[in-house]
């Protein structure tokens, strides 16, 4: 095995991890503040796949088309996770894990199909543009210049997180409702205002994730039912509602899937749930100080 | 007390004389349902032990119905056994596999319970989706060869109504058993049984190993009414359709499960013949459910029936 192979494959699984943090931060932030178990968070990344397609089609999959598309799928899901917590998710709040579950879930049946007659069947794919085609050389390994672009708006998206979370008024808010929400209450805060912003985020978020993905997979309906579960074992890998453990756990998972296809390509999709299954069982609790 | 125990004796016995009678009125097709209706309600009613009268977020209980369909089908393919062999080892090694989960799951509570039954039970149907000596991956098996007494419809029909009447009258003396009231104690007030000295981690455990034993045996029925097997039973959308089923009938009735799988089998196969967007209408329905009947249609009866009585003054 030579170090230029493992160099690259621990590349890929990097920028692929990046993908997963992006789309678990966001459903961790929605499960350490509304204590959601959401589902339907899978669902948001597809549609933020779908819409960036449609709005690089309209503009002939040329490079304007991307750049505008990764700007408005997100904001688009934004707008969709705004409605689902106004319009449903802010009446299940005091009820049960299964209820609120099976709520999430049952968007994930509807979308699902809606997204069937709104697009179709048929497999779509989106044009990386023309900036971040290719690959550049880095010590005799070949590095797709697309993952390298990953590799940049993962921190971006981190360190925006960061600076959100703890510099901002708003961002104390949410990590004071996650740590005790009775407390927010009694100091007269409108905790229904952090909940419906924190579940718009955490959709802006997996839509981001989505039209970042876009470019590099085939899209298609189902590439929610694979992605939620992931995000699901990340978060409580990393500690629920923990962005920092997210971000840990998303690095682990993405570097052991990308070595598991280059050392047993045949059971590599085994991997995760190895590594999320150990985890579990070694730390139980999470990697991370929990939110709960 | 006793009128009521014959009043409902007397209905379960015109209920079972109804069911014996079907084959002779309704077409194949309706008899082929109702079969797969009773592998389901099998199924459904096996998940609500650790559910409803655990308590515990199983999120995952197909994959014990899927190991022990496949048990069958490798074992009627890969192996000269012969048949009674396949039939006696599949719920068993439901149950070894869900005690091996189970064991690991029980020291855990809550949503992290629900998230390593979902990590554990993906595993094993990765396993199953990439073990292709074994398995013959993602094509599953098809033409699994049954005795020739069961190749009919009709007795496949009153093979899987006879065991789900023996399965669920011995679940339901598990639900009333010492155990089973303890297993209820352990759901309402974890750390007051612990202190009293119940040993709340084997008694989950043994709830879901019955549970996956149980689920085993429906998936022999499985293979019976289908010939086939395929990776999908073991994939985390199926099981989340049993959770609905669950949901549906009601958590707390003992019959809801059954009475829910029922429900969503049928409505499955009528929307199926009007549209292709079944699960649009599944999710539409789990929706309206979750919202306004969160105990579900037995529950709610069962409810009502409760207010009504205590109203009446007759308690």
């Amino acid at each position: 095995m030579h170090f230029a192979t493992l160099a690259s494959q621990l590349f890929i699984g990097l920028s692929r991890g990046m993908i997963f943090f992006i789309v678990s931060a966001g459903l961790t932030l929605i499960f350490g503040v509304l204590r959601i178990t959401n589902f339907a968070h899978g669902v948001l990344y597809m549609l933020g796949a779908f819409i960036a397609f449609s709005i690089s089609t309209l503009f002939g999959q040329g490079p304007y088309g991307f750049w505008l598309a990764l700007l408005v799928a997100p904001i688009a899901v934004m707008l969709i996770s705004l409605v689902i917590e106004r319009g449903l998710l802010r009446f299940i709040y005091n009820r049960d894990h299964l209820l609120q579950m099976l709520l999430t879930y049952s968007l994930v049946l509807i979308a699902g199909d809606l997204v069937k007659i709104i697009w179709g069947t048929e497999f779509k794919s989106m044009d990386i543009p023309g900036v971040l085609r290719g690959s550049f050389d880095l010590w005799g390994a070949s590095l797709p210049l697309y993952n390298v672009f990953l590799l940049i708006v993962g921190p971006v998206v981190a360190l925006g997180l960061w600076l959100f979370l703890s510099k901002t008024h708003l961002g104390k808010i949410c990590r004071a409702t996650a740590t005790d929400r009775e407390m927010v209450d009694i100091l007269g805060i409108n905790s229904t205002r952090v909940f419906a912003m924190v579940f718009a985020l955490g959709g802006w978020l997996a839509g981001l994730g989505g039209a970042l993905i876009a470019p590099t997979t085939t899209i298609s309906m189902g590439m929610d039912a694979n992605i939620i579960i992931y995000a699901f074992l990340i978060v409580v890998i990393g500690g629920l509602g923990n962005v920092w453990g997210a971000l840990i756990s998303s690095i682990i998972m993405g570097i052991g899937e990308a070595f598991g296809i280059l050392f047993i390509p045949g059971i590599a999709i085994i991997i995760p749930y190895i590594i999320a299954g150990v985890l579990l069982i070694v730390k139980p609790s999470g990697l991370l100080k929990s939110a709960w | 007390m006793s009128t009521n125990n014959l009043k409902s004796m007397g209905l379960a016995v015109v209920g079972t004389l109804i069911l014996l009678m079907i084959p002779s009125i309704l077409t194949q097709y309706y008899v082929y349902l109702l079969a797969t209706i009773f592998t389901t309600a099998l199924l459904a009613t096996s998940l609500n032990l650790v559910l409803g009268y655990g308590g515990l977020l199983h999120l995952h209980h197909g994959v014990f119905f899927g190991v022990g369909a496949y048990t069958v089908a490798i074992v009627m393919t890969k192996t000269t056994w012969p048949f009674a062999v396949a039939v006696l080892l599949a719920p068993l090694v439901a149950a070894l596999i869900a005690f091996v989960i189970g064991w690991f799951c029980v020291r855990l509570r809550g949503l992290y319970f629900g998230m390593l039954t979902l990590a554990l039970g993906q595993l094993v149907w990765a396993i199953v989706y990439r073990w292709n000596a074994l398995t013959d991956g993602d094509n599953g098996i098809h033409a699994v060869p049954v005795p020739e007494f069961l190749t009919s419809v009709n007795s496949v029909y009153y093979t899987t109504l006879m065991v789900l009447i023996v399965s669920l009258v011995i679940l339901y003396l598990i639900t009333k058993s010492p155990f089973g009231l303890t297993l209820l104690a352990t759901r309402d007030n974890p750390v007051r049984s612990e202190s009293v000295g119940i040993n709340v981690k084997r008694h989950r455990l043994t709830a879901f190993v019955i549970a996956g034993f149980f689920a085993g045996i429906a998936g022999v029925l499985f293979v019976l009414v289908e010939r086939s097997v395929a990776p999908s039973l073991l994939f985390w959308n199926k099981s989340a359709e049993i959770l609905i089923m669950c949901l549906m009938g009601g958590l707390t009735a003992f019959m809801g499960p059954a009475l829910g799988a029922a429900i969503l089998v049928f409505l499955s196969m009528i929307v199926g013949l009007y549209t292709e967007y079944w699960l649009l209408v599944l999710g539409l329905l789990l929706l309206i459910l979750v919202l306004f009947l969160p105990q579900g249609i037995l529950g709610y009866l069962m409810d009502n029936f409760r207010k009504n009585r205590s109203m009446r003054g007759e308690n």
